[in-house]
């Protein structure tokens, strides 16, 4: 196989994969937070892609348009991780793990069929941002410029939070937070207040992903799903709660899944689901993972 | 009966218990007395299987049990009571006690009989002894404190040990809760020849009946002896006095 | 920790064992022959009803079996399995194939079913019951879009996204010299032998649930750490435990295949399992008969549902919601609780 092709299919899998870095980085930090894994991630995501569709019909004629779209949608789903955290989230903490994840689950139905309600099942599509068309060869392929755009600005934005949970005083207290909550309680902080920001911040993460995926995908019901599963591999594989392994566990995806079509079509499907069993068998907590 | 040899265990930098040996004969009352995170609670995870140690060994009667899984442990005639009451909450106290010596019968193979009809006798004969025969049919989550490490003690007594590992009985308790849980187990040592060993805060308690105490300090053993020998040791008392 | 405290308060809030009936101890909830009753009643089904009246029955019935054999786990054991439908894939397949490109009689393929669905559980249980509670679901899932991608990619042998249509009905030629039975449909026919095997199961999980090995399994549920220190192999049990729920699970996909009159892969999605666990939860878990009641709500709802709305995914989700936020026993659980407290107003 040529040089260049082998190229251009590491690049596509690299794209998969910084995106999905995006996404996988709120569902671990919500993970390592809460200790709770929110399938509603998806559909966080999926909103966002629909709310940046729906902004940039309003926007539009004022001519900010993508930008300020991909900004409505991000602020919208972290409102709605607000108020989603505040009402109802709250209420499960002390009880069993089961009831929180079925919570989730049934945002997951619910927040699908809201979709599907406002915007119907067609799909829609929203076009690249005037500064970003176009494409660049490289090394004898073909590289979209927006998707280049991604893969810079997906893993900075991950790194951007990241750095904000480990170096400022707000990030040590969520990582207090993280360790044990029942005392940072008694020593006067707002744990309330830390786990509706921690999931704000992470429902905003996945509202951005969403809008800023609109250009090279579309939006259609039943990615919410999809994205979901893949982002689950993906933390299993590099660990929950984990910057770099989240990092690295989207990069072994996303080439696996580049690679493995190349191999043996249907063998994709099946090995990241038997690469996740895998890790699950001999390291459970992840690459990176440490031990619960 | 008991023997523990040179026993050490270390959780990342911190040596929780650092080379304590300990004997116990049978039919002895034996205790482990220390200040809080001496390593006491470490030292009893450790023989009863639920901790690996890092070096040393844990013989029962000349067998070697170190590191052994710790239901292999208990069927050998180790009993335990926990620290932090560990019943099962949502069965009756009756059932609790019932699921024991059903375990301990070996009838966990049997997927045919009513579970309900097994064991009856037995079970309102130790619930008899351990005084919580009134309370059979009670959820056991919803029992008070004290009764609940009552049914604790009847649990660790179904598998008819041996030798009973009890990790502070009497926590939490007030004086006459103190006082009459260490009348039954005493009481029951007694009518079962029982080997005792257990760990306790209440200096009285300890002293009162036990024949050989072994203090911890900081994992490790500083002294080992008859109650006199113990009372009358320098480093105890340094630790003890001086401490708090 | 949480499962301290949530121990002690489902242990105020929720019944006993697993095993217990709405309403046990006296009164007529005791007195009267339920469940033969509605054996009955199923079995009658047919002649009374109209040809979706069985239909529904059916599917009722078949899920009132898979769902058991989940809280078996869920309910009995501790065990938050979110793969079970891995079980009931295979269990469907197999049948399916030995029937339909085999051309295997029922009599064979049924049990056989079984067993495939055996050795599965017991492979893939050998790895996730050494995991604790979160990466135990993790791998069952896991496993179970493992089984998925296979049938879904497999075409020489599962048919792949095409799947098995057309699974035979067993020969049921020896029904025809039963008075009754004679004057039915196949289809109704087989309706009928679907139930009294599913009765026959159902009664077995029973069993199973009350017996010394079921007791043994709520200790594990309630504390595992005890369990151990009473002498319980709780891996051990475990493992049994999820085999023989994989084992009925896999009889109900097995019957499910010929009902549905094909095998196919959706089947096998993880859907299908929150689905059944949802219908687990909704019946009451605490309960024996928690699961089939919450069968036959949950499929009642949803072809009255689908009737008018296409939006059935968001009436789910709000009954879940209402469970968890309202009813965590469930419908037996809600029943069991408002009985007992007209026992004690009637008291007082």
């Amino acid at each position: 196989m040529a040089a260049s092709s082998l190229f251009g299919q590491f690049m596509g899998g690299l794209t998969t994969a910084m995106f999905l870095f995006l996404i996988a980085s709120g569902l671990s930090l919500v993970f390592g937070i809460m200790r709770v894994i929110n399938f509603a991630h998806g559909s966080f995501y999926m909103l966002g892609a629909y709310l940046a569709w729906q902004g940039v019909q309003w926007f539009h004629p004022t001519g900010i348009g993508f930008w300020a779209a991909a900004l409505f949608a991000a602020v919208g789903v972290g409102v709605l991780g607000a108020v989603v955290e505040r009402l109802f989230f709250r209420s499960l903490y002390g009880r069993e793990e089961l009831y929180q994840l079925l919570f989730t689950y049934a945002l997951v139905l619910i927040l699908g069929d809201a979709a599907k309600f406002i915007w119907g099942t067609q799909q829609l599509s929203v076009s690249t941002p005037p500064v970003l068309v176009g494409s660049v060869e490289i090394f004898g392929s073909t590289q979209p410029l927006y998707n280049l755009f991604i893969m810079v600005v997906g893993p900075a934005i991950a790194f951007g939070g990241w750095l904000v949970l480990n170096r400022t005083g707000v990030g040590r207290l969520v990582r207090a937070a993280q360790m044990d909550r029942e005392m940072l309680d008694s020593l006067g902080a707002n744990v309330g207040f830390i786990y509706t920001g921690m999931f704000v911040f992470s429902s905003f993460l996945a509202g951005l992903s969403g809008a800023l995926v609109t250009p090279i995908q579309s939006i259609v019901p039943g990615m919410d799903v999809l994205i979901i599963v893949q982002a689950f591999i993906v933390v299993v594989i590099g660990g929950m709660g984990s910057f770099w392994g989240t990092f690295w566990g989207s990069v072994i995806y996303g080439e696996v899944l580049s690679f493995g079509i190349l191999i043996f079509p249907g063998f994709s499907l099946f090995s990241v689901f038997a690469l996740m069993a895998v890790i699950l068998i001999v390291r459970p907590w992840g690459l990176f993972g440490r031990p619960l | 009966m008991l023997e523990v040899s040179g026993i050490s265990k270390s959780f990342g930098g911190f040596r929780a218990v650092s080379d304590v040996s300990l004997t116990v004969e049978t039919g002895q009352i034996a205790a482990v007395i220390g200040p809080n995170g001496a390593g006491k609670s470490t030292l009893f995870n450790l023989i009863t299987g639920h901790l690996r140690p890092d070096s040393g060994t844990v013989t029962l009667d000349a067998r070697d049990i170190t590191g052994a899984a710790p239901h292999r442990i208990c069927r050998m005639g180790i009993g335990r009571s926990f620290q932090r009451t560990n019943i099962f909450a949502r069965l009756t106290v009756f059932e609790n006690l019932q699921a024991a010596f059903l375990v301990h019968h070996g009838r966990g193979r049997n997927f045919w009989s009513r579970s309900e009809a097994l064991y009856r006798d037995e079970t309102a004969c130790l619930l008899t002894s351990i005084g919580l025969i009134e309370q059979r049919d009670t959820v056991a989550g919803t029992l008070s404190y004290g009764n609940q490490k009552q049914l604790e003690l009847g649990l660790a007594l179904a598998s008819d040990p041996a030798m009973l590992l009890l990790d502070e009985p009497t926590a939490g308790m007030s004086a006459t809760e103190t006082h009459d849980t260490i009348r039954l187990i005493e009481k029951i040592a007694g009518e079962r020849a029982l080997t005792l060993l257990f760990t306790e805060h209440d200096m009285d308690v300890v002293f009162q009946i036990s024949q050989k105490i072994a203090v911890l300090h900081q994992g490790r053993v500083i002294a080992d002896g008859t109650p006199e020998e113990v009372r009358a040791d320098p480093e105890v008392r340094r630790v003890y006095l001086g401490g708090h | 920790m949480t499962s301290e405290t949530s121990a002690t308060q489902t242990a105020a809030a929720a019944p006993p064992a697993g095993g217990r009936v709405v309403g046990s101890g006296s009164g007529i909830m005791s007195r009267v022959p339920w469940t033969l009753l509605v054996l009955i009643f199923a079995c009658a089904v047919p002649w009374i009803g109209s040809r979706y009246d069985t239909f529904l029955a059916e599917q009722i019935a078949i899920d009132a079996l898979f769902a058991v054999s989940l809280n078996l786990l869920l309910g009995t054991t501790g065990l938050v399995s979110f793969g079970h439908v891995a079980y009931f894939g295979v269990g469907a397949y197999v049948c399916g194939i030995l029937m339909k490109t085999y051309e295997v009689p029922f009599v064979i393929a049924f049990p056989a079913a079984g067993l495939g669905t055996a050795l599965f559980a017991l492979v893939s249980g050998y790895f996730c019951v050494r995991l604790i509670k979160l990466y135990f679901a993790m791998l069952t899932l896991a496993f179970s879009q493992i089984i998925w991608a296979i049938a879904y990619k497999w075409n020489d042998v599962t048919g792949g996204d095409n799947g098995l249509p057309e699974v035979p009905f067993p020969n049921l030629d020896w029904m025809n010299s039963v008075p009754f039975l004679s004057d039915l449909k196949t289809s109704d026919q087989f309706y009928i032998l679907a139930v009294i095997l599913i009765a026959v199961s159902l009664a077995v999980v029973h069993r199973i649930v009350r017996s010394p090995f079921g007791r043994i399994l709520t200790t594990i549920r309630d504390n595992p750490e005890r369990a151990a220190f009473i002498g319980v192999n709780v891996r051990l049990y475990q493992l049994a435990a999820f085999t023989v729920a994989g084992v009925f699970a896999g009889l109900a996909g097995a019957l499910y295949g010929i009902f549905s009159r094909g095998v196919f892969a959706d089947y096998v999605f993880w859907s299908k399992s929150a689905e059944v666990m949802i219908m687990t939860i909704l019946g009451g878990m605490d309960y024996f008969w928690g699961p089939p009641v919450g069968a036959l709500a949950l499929v009642w709802l949803n072809q009255a549902i689908t009737d008018y709305t296409e939006y059935w995914p968001f009436v789910l989700g709000t009954i879940l919601l209402v469970l968890l936020f309202a009813f965590p026993g469930g419908i037996l659980g809600g029943l069991d609780a408002a009985w007992t407290r007209l026992r004690s107003l009637r008291r007082a």
